[in-house]
């Protein structure tokens, strides 16, 4: 066990935990940041998706000892009032069917649009095929994006 | 008008029960511990006082209306669709409800809590609308006693009851104190489909604003003080069976608790007939990660007490009861056997498919907290009821004192019909005396079992000399049980008919995945009549039509379970929707129709080689489901099973080696992803005021069938055996 501060959403956390632990875990069980999910713990299917300095990192394999310091934004964090453009157009596209991936896919979609303000098909393709929907609503989420983009 | 009984023997339909307690059905609103529930942007201000007006209604005092959704929620979207039936009865402006997860109490619903067949929907039409009628028929009555008028003279509409012939209005919130506990008559009026303003319409998602916030809302979520995290060890490969393990050095290990051997066994078959491993290793400790570490120094003596199998051996016993299997069910109408010797073109396949895991993106997972005679559960079941009886009896404690609450279910697919994970909850909770919280990882999940079965199945037609089909016969077998349903399509439409399906035997477990059995049979039926409509040198659509002409107007044998009109309905809208036919758009087009869950849909898919790799570029599905409650929701869902029956239809297979699934995690587990899925879906309804029936699933079969003929024309090879990839690979090079 060590202990270690990390910078989440804007706000410093003490967490005392084993260094090797996923942030994945350290998010859901020490720090009631349940938006962050649980899918495979083999970073790949994307439900963990988190932003480590402003990219998308999958944190099931991330242990907390190599993120110090180091700003992370989760789902909770990406807006005070879930109106992120990302989060409004998934509401606008009525996107979620059991909704578990979506926080995960959201997170990817704002990475994707931070560097690519006005993605093509193959854009979203490239950067969202990491992000499993076991419900598939892959066409929503390709209509979400764009949306987004306009916002 | 409809007129409905509101009652069901001496009982009424309505009353709270008395198991609520103080008349008061309790939501389950852990998930947002501290802020209201109710969302800013209502059409009403919060009330300060609440009003039970049945099981499924509160109102309060300022019109806001809250109505109690009965049914699991696995990603059907029936929170949003089932509270709307309630609400165009009750006649209340959507803006003005606020929906919650209802309690376990199916005395007070009077409708079955279950997720499963496609039945929420069609099974909870008419107590939905009985609810809300009941519920404004109280407020009238509760009015008219108030004026001093007989409720003939008022109306109520939009949350408002007005005097006919006179200016008097009044809200439902300032009368809905008075409408407590009044009693309801015994038959009550339903709207006319043409007068309803909220069913057909389209409405998000009421979770929506949880789901894009991270809000704790799914099993594994859930949290409890002083709870402990269980890992569960099942054995490696079904026929095998715990024997002992290494014990004190798990609980030697940092953060552990204890570590033990953990029996579920439940002897009903009901949802727990295939479990294959009813004794665990459970570990506990306080993280989740504490307990998934230790799980990696397990060392445990198996032992074996069935055989180990094989992928090999399980297309070897398809291949042996195929023909020698038990014949389970069965139709047969005159004489195939002289019909296919008579016949002047004879086309014969054969069609597989593996086993394929549920994989809910949220593995199995359950909350326990046993006490000395009492229980409680919280986490995703699409069988919460079924869950109650499993877990007291397995625990011994009455019924009544086991309290099972439903989460949010991060997917279900069939996968959280099952019981034993919730047992499994219970036995650890019980035997560690603490509550606990057991969670699979991803390789627990899908190494478990309860698989869709694998099948094989093969087709026969028989075609005179003027191309007409007069013999039609199809065998199949599943590990265990088989896929056919003898009195679907084309039973009823050729004169001389077979259909026999048989079973063979596992030690795999197996259970429900989406559309059952449809799921391949849609698949295997739909490529093969279009292998037996280009042989007759037909229009796939026109060969399927002209069955379904037969089966309408001159029907053979005994009753067949569809409705043809219906059937040929769905294949004439998908037909001009396409345009199917017309100029050269029809190349690299597959079509498919199938009936499952008293639904039917029929398929187009257009399919491009990108590189030699095929991709499906836009889908056009026309859906008969009746009555569509919520229009968006119902897409979604249709959209969704279609991309889930290409994906798994194309890419998705378990193979076995020693007993066990050789693939154990998205790592080497095919699911399809961003990049291979459709480009567009287009989906059209049927309108008609037929009573809803079921669409979580009905969509997903015909998809499989579409996509093969489609794949056909781009590529010219017939895929026959499931995943298509590995034939197209071998054929595309």
């Amino acid at each position: 066990m060590a202990s270690f501060t990390l910078n989440i959403n804007g706000e410093k956390k003490q967490v005392d935990v084993d260094p090797n632990t996923p942030l994945l875990w350290v998010l859901r069980d020490n720090l009631n940041l349940v938006g962050t999910k649980y899918g495979c713990g083999l970073s790949q299917c994307g439900a963990c998706t988190v932003h480590l300095n402003g990219a998308a990192v999958r944190s099931c394999v991330l242990p907390v000892s190599a993120v110090i310091n180091q700003p992370i934004t989760t789902i909770e964090g990406l807006s005070e009032n879930g109106d992120h453009p990302v989060q409004k157009a998934w509401l606008e596209e009525d996107v979620s069917q059991c909704g578990y991936c979506q926080p995960g896919q959201i997170m990817s979609a704002v990475a994707l649009l931070k560097n690519n303000s006005n993605p093509t098909d193959e854009d979203i393709d490239l950067a969202m095929s990491g992000n499993i929907c076991r419900c598939a609503t892959y066409v929503r989420i390709k209509k979400a994006i764009k949306t987004a983009s306009k916002l | 008008m409809t007129v409905i009984k509101t009652k069901i023997g001496r009982r009424s339909f309505l009353k709270i029960s008395a198991a609520a307690g103080g008349g008061i059905l309790i939501g389950f609103n852990w998930l947002v511990s501290c802020k209201s529930l109710i969302p800013e942007q209502k059409g009403v201000s919060i009330p300060k006082e609440w009003f039970d007006i049945n099981g499924y209604i509160k109102i309060g005092d300022t019109g806001m209306v809250t109505i109690y959704s009965p049914n699991p929620e696995i990603g059907q979207n029936v929170m949003t669709s089932m509270p709307m039936i309630v609400a165009e009865e009750l006649d209340v402006p959507w803006d003005h409800v606020v929906v919650e997860q209802g309690a376990l109490d199916e005395d007070s619903f009077k409708n079955p809590q279950f997720a499963g067949g496609s039945n929420s929907i069609k099974l909870g039409w008419d107590p939905l609308r009985v609810a809300g009628a009941a519920g404004k028929r109280m407020l009238l009555e509760a009015t008219a006693k108030k004026w001093g008028v007989s409720v003939k003279n008022l109306s109520a509409s939009n949350g408002v009851i007005k005097e006919v012939n006179g200016s008097r209005k009044i809200s439902y919130g300032q009368i809905a104190s008075k409408a407590v506990g009044l009693d309801v008559p015994d038959e009550l009026s339903l709207k006319d489909p043409k007068d309803y303003k909220l069913i057909g319409t389209s409405q998000k998602n009421v979770e929506g604003p949880k789901i894009v916030t991270g809000k704790p809302l799914y099993g594994l979520d859930f949290k409890r003080d002083g709870m402990f995290v269980a890992a569960i060890e099942h054995p490696p490969a079904f026929g095998m069976k715990v024997k002992s393990f290494n014990k004190e050095e798990i609980k030697d290990m940092k953060g552990i608790h204890d570590a033990f051997i953990v029996d579920s066994t439940y002897s009903k078959k009901k949802w727990n007939n295939t479990n294959a491993f009813p004794q665990l290793i459970a570990i506990l400790g306080k993280t989740t990660w504490q307990v998934i570490s230790a799980k990696k120094m397990l060392r445990v003596n198996w032992e074996n007490v069935s055989e180990l199998e094989t992928s090999e051996m399980h297309e070897e016993r398809l291949i042996k009861d195929l023909e020698k299997g038990k014949v389970e069910e069965s139709r047969k109408d005159g004489n195939p056997d002289a019909a296919f010797a008579k016949a002047v073109k004879v086309i014969e396949r054969t069609y597989t498919s593996p086993f394929i895991p549920h994989n809910t993106m949220e593995p199995m997972n359950f909350f326990a907290d046993v006490k000395e005679n009492s229980a409680e559960l919280v986490g995703p079941t699409q069988t919460p009821k079924a869950m109650q009886e499993a877990v007291s009896s397995l625990l011994n404690i009455p019924k009544e004192n086991i309290s099972i609450k439903m989460t949010r279910m991060g997917g279900g697919f069939g996968r959280r019909l099952y019981l034993h994970f919730g047992l499994e909850a219970a036995a650890i909770s019980k035997k560690v005396g603490a509550p606990i919280k057991m969670v699979y990882t991803r390789e627990d999940d899908m190494t478990q079992g309860t698989y869709r079965p694998a099948y094989r199945s093969v087709y026969k037609a028989g075609l005179d000399k003027n191309n007409n089909l007069v013999a039609f016969s199809v065998k199949g077998v599943g590990l265990p049980d088989g896929p056919v349903f003898p009195n679907r399509f084309p039973a009823g439409a050729v004169d001389n008919y077979l259909a026999e399906n048989k079973s063979s035997f596992t030690n795999i477990s197996t259970g429900a995945w989406t559309a059952p059995k449809s799921n391949f049979t849609a698949g295997a039926e739909q490529s093969f009549i279009d292998e037996v409509a280009e042989a007759a040198k037909k229009d796939p659509i026109d060969f399927r039509l002209e069955l379904f002409d037969k089966a309408i107007n001159n029907p053979v044998g005994e009753k067949y379970s569809y409705e043809a009109e219906r059937y040929a309905g769905v294949l004439k809208l998908v037909k001009e929707k396409s345009n199917w036919g017309i100029g050269d758009s029809i190349l690299n087009k597959g079509v498919a129709a199938y009936f499952c869950h008293d639904s039917y849909v029929a398929v187009v898919i257009e399919v491009v080689l990108n590189e030699n790799q095929p991709k499906v570029k836009k889908v056009w599905c026309a859906v008969d489901c009746g009555i569509v409650i919520n229009k968006e929701g119902a897409t979604n869902m249709i959209e969704g099973r279609i991309i889930d029956g290409i994906g798994h239809a194309m890419y998705s297979e378990l193979k076995f080696d020693n007993g066990s699934s050789i693939h154990k995690n998205f790592d080497t587990y095919n699911f399809i992803r961003h990049n291979q899925s459709p480009s567009e879906i287009e989906v059209f309804f049927v309108q008609n005021e037929i009573s809803p029936t079921g669409l979580g699933e009905p969509s997903l079969p015909p998809a499989v069938g579409a996509l093969a003929n489609a794949l056909y024309k781009a590529t010219g090879s017939r895929l026959y055996h499931q995943p298509f990839v590995k034939q197209l690979q071998m054929s595309l090079g």
